[in-house]
């Protein structure tokens, strides 16, 4: 393409189809890839250093991020086990509160309605207290009978329980009604206190990442003026001088992932054990998972791109500056 | 071929290096442009290669105004210009094959079409046996002709040289310029900038001579020219 020479044909387009052309860029591009892996090879230990910077920088977010899934996992099953009791009154005979059952367990929000009599509950207040002999001096049952409702999933988030508590307190039946929702408010608030660290973390490593990709390949810019210069001087666009560094982002990118994919792989490992001994003190059986395929193509593609974001920035505004003189 | 139409320029600073500068260089034309160091022959060049713009006044090159020139166009005005350098700019870590491939790499000729065309380029400069080599291995003429090669690779209708012989002895000096000759015969206009006045004086070349930013001949150099620009 020649602006002010129309009939120059430059370049080798005469004899060469559409497709030959189309492929040739491919192959371009493909050759200029491994170029810049051959660049980065010659150059180990800095490559190195700057892989190694990205995968930990990689690493933490990762890490947190499976720790955070993994306890969501294991609350989530604590999440469903809320469960309201409602007191029943004193002079409540067992029909009455038989027929409350009947009632409660047609209401949409509710799962399952268990009654637990006062004779019940007080012979199973004797079994787990261990005071069995002291409740045989008193005269009367001090235990009300109890209703125990589970509501739905949808209906067991700590709000909704409570409105439910407050409605079914409406019932002539029920005395008092109580849901244990006060820790399950400061689970949640701390999950998503953990979640917005993480989140908060990820956002500042990544931009750590992007101004430590965007700074070496200002150097290897630096590194390669001359060379710049006179690719400027025999008619390279900028494009074309883009192209190698952003290839050179994309490498780091890519081996950045890997190096996280490695180090995240041996820390769950090792946190693994510690963590189990935590939960097992909680009778909670915990089964780590680690990166899924998605979780694990999302954590290559989020570093090739800060790699590749890093290289722009740097490109956009370095090679522009260099100018022959 | 390349118009000047009252071409000034002053740098920032306040320097003028170059003031109502006309003069036409016609297609298939082969000029020297002359002048003491500082006269202002190297920012003519870069006004052609647009390392530079006029702060007044218009370069044409075949009829287009270099002012319409927009920034991402600049690249490829500079394909059709082969530029040749006093420290000719090579690429010491390439060999001198991929020095003077890096034009029709950059225009994405093919590879078979690029090993054709830079052996050809280097027989014409008659560097064909040295393309493996490294351009530090080479002697200063040798580093100048690879220079040319890639300056012609591509087969531009136009070459500009800055100082061309500035460290060549007079006998490798007249070598270079036959090969200007040589493309010039070819058809390729020629702008030679150069301070070589025995040169100039044996080849009887036009010849365009700056003095502060002015032109102040244009033609033969003769006696009398020579002495006005001493």
């Amino acid at each position: 393409m020649s602006i002010v020479f129309k009939d120059r044909k430059g370049a080798n387009f005469k004899n060469i189809s559409f497709l030959q052309r189309i492929s040739m860029f491919f192959i371009d591009h493909v050759r200029q890839m491994f170029a810049s892996i051959g660049e980065l090879y010659r150059t180990p230990l800095a490559t190195i250093m700057t892989v190694a910077v990205l995968g930990i920088s990689i690493t933490l977010p990762g890490v947190l991020y499976i720790l955070v899934k993994n306890t969501e996992a294991v609350t989530e099953n604590w999440q469903k086990a809320a469960e309201i009791s409602l007191f029943l009154k004193q002079d409540v005979t067992s029909a009455e509160a038989n027929q409350l059952v009947t009632r409660l367990s047609l209401r949409p929000e509710i799962k399952e309605v268990k009654y637990i009599s006062a004779d019940d509950a007080l012979q199973e207040f004797v079994l787990l207290s261990g005071l069995g002999d002291a409740i045989e001096y008193l005269e009367t049952n001090p235990l009300p009978s109890v209703v125990t409702v589970s509501p739905t999933q949808r209906h067991a988030t700590p709000r909704a329980a409570e409105n439910l508590v407050m409605e079914l307190k409406k019932e002539r039946e029920v005395e008092s009604g109580s849901v244990d929702i006060e820790w399950l408010e400061r689970l949640n608030a701390s999950m998503s206190f953990a979640k917005d660290i993480v989140y908060a973390l990820s956002l500042l490593l990544l931009i750590a990442v992007v101004l430590i990709i965007g700074n070496t390949i200002r150097l290897n810019i630096l590194n390669k003026r001359d060379e710049i210069v006179v690719m400027k001087l025999v008619g390279a666009t900028d494009a074309f001088i883009h192209r190698p560094f952003l290839y050179t982002g994309f490498w780091y990118g890519l081996l950045g992932g890997v190096v996280a994919w490695f180090c995240i792989t041996v820390l769950l490992v090792w946190l693994g054990f510690t963590l189990q001994k935590v939960f097992n003190t909680f009778n909670v059986e915990l089964d780590i998972t680690g990166l899924d395929i998605s979780a694990l193509v999302t954590m290559m593609l989020v570093s090739i791109i800060m790699g590749l974001l890093g290289s722009f920035l740097s490109v956009r505004k370095h090679v522009r500056s260099i100018e022959p003189e | 071929m390349i118009k000047f139409q009252d071409v000034s320029k002053t740098y920032p600073g306040g320097r003028q290096a170059l003031r109502k500068v006309n003069f036409h260089l016609e297609q298939g034309e082969m000029a020297f442009l002359t002048g003491h160091s500082g006269a202002g022959k190297s920012t003519l060049l870069k006004l052609i290669s647009i390392m530079e713009r006029p702060t007044v006044g218009n370069v044409f090159i075949n009829g287009h105004d270099l002012n319409d020139i927009t920034r991402n166009q600049i690249a490829y005005i500079r394909r059709d210009i082969g530029m040749i350098f006093q420290n000719h700019h090579l690429l010491m870590t390439k060999t001198v094959f991929d020095n003077v491939a890096l034009p029709l790499i950059i225009e994405g000729h093919s590879r078979k079409s690029i090993a054709s065309r830079v052996m050809a380029a280097l027989d014409m400069v008659g560097l064909k046996n040295k393309a493996e080599n490294l351009p530090v291995t080479l002697a200063g003429g040798e580093q100048q002709r690879v220079g040319i090669a890639r300056a012609v690779v591509n087969r531009p209708p136009l070459l500009l040289a800055d100082e061309p012989t500035g460290n060549l002895d007079p006998e490798l000096s007249l070598e270079i310029i036959r090969l200007f000759e040589n493309f010039n015969q070819a058809g390729v206009s020629v702008l030679i900038a150069t301070h070589d006045l025995g040169l100039i004086a044996r080849m009887k070349y036009r010849t365009l001579t700056l003095k502060e930013g002015q032109m102040i001949t244009d033609g033969l150099v003769s006696e009398d020219t020579e002495e006005l620009y001493l």
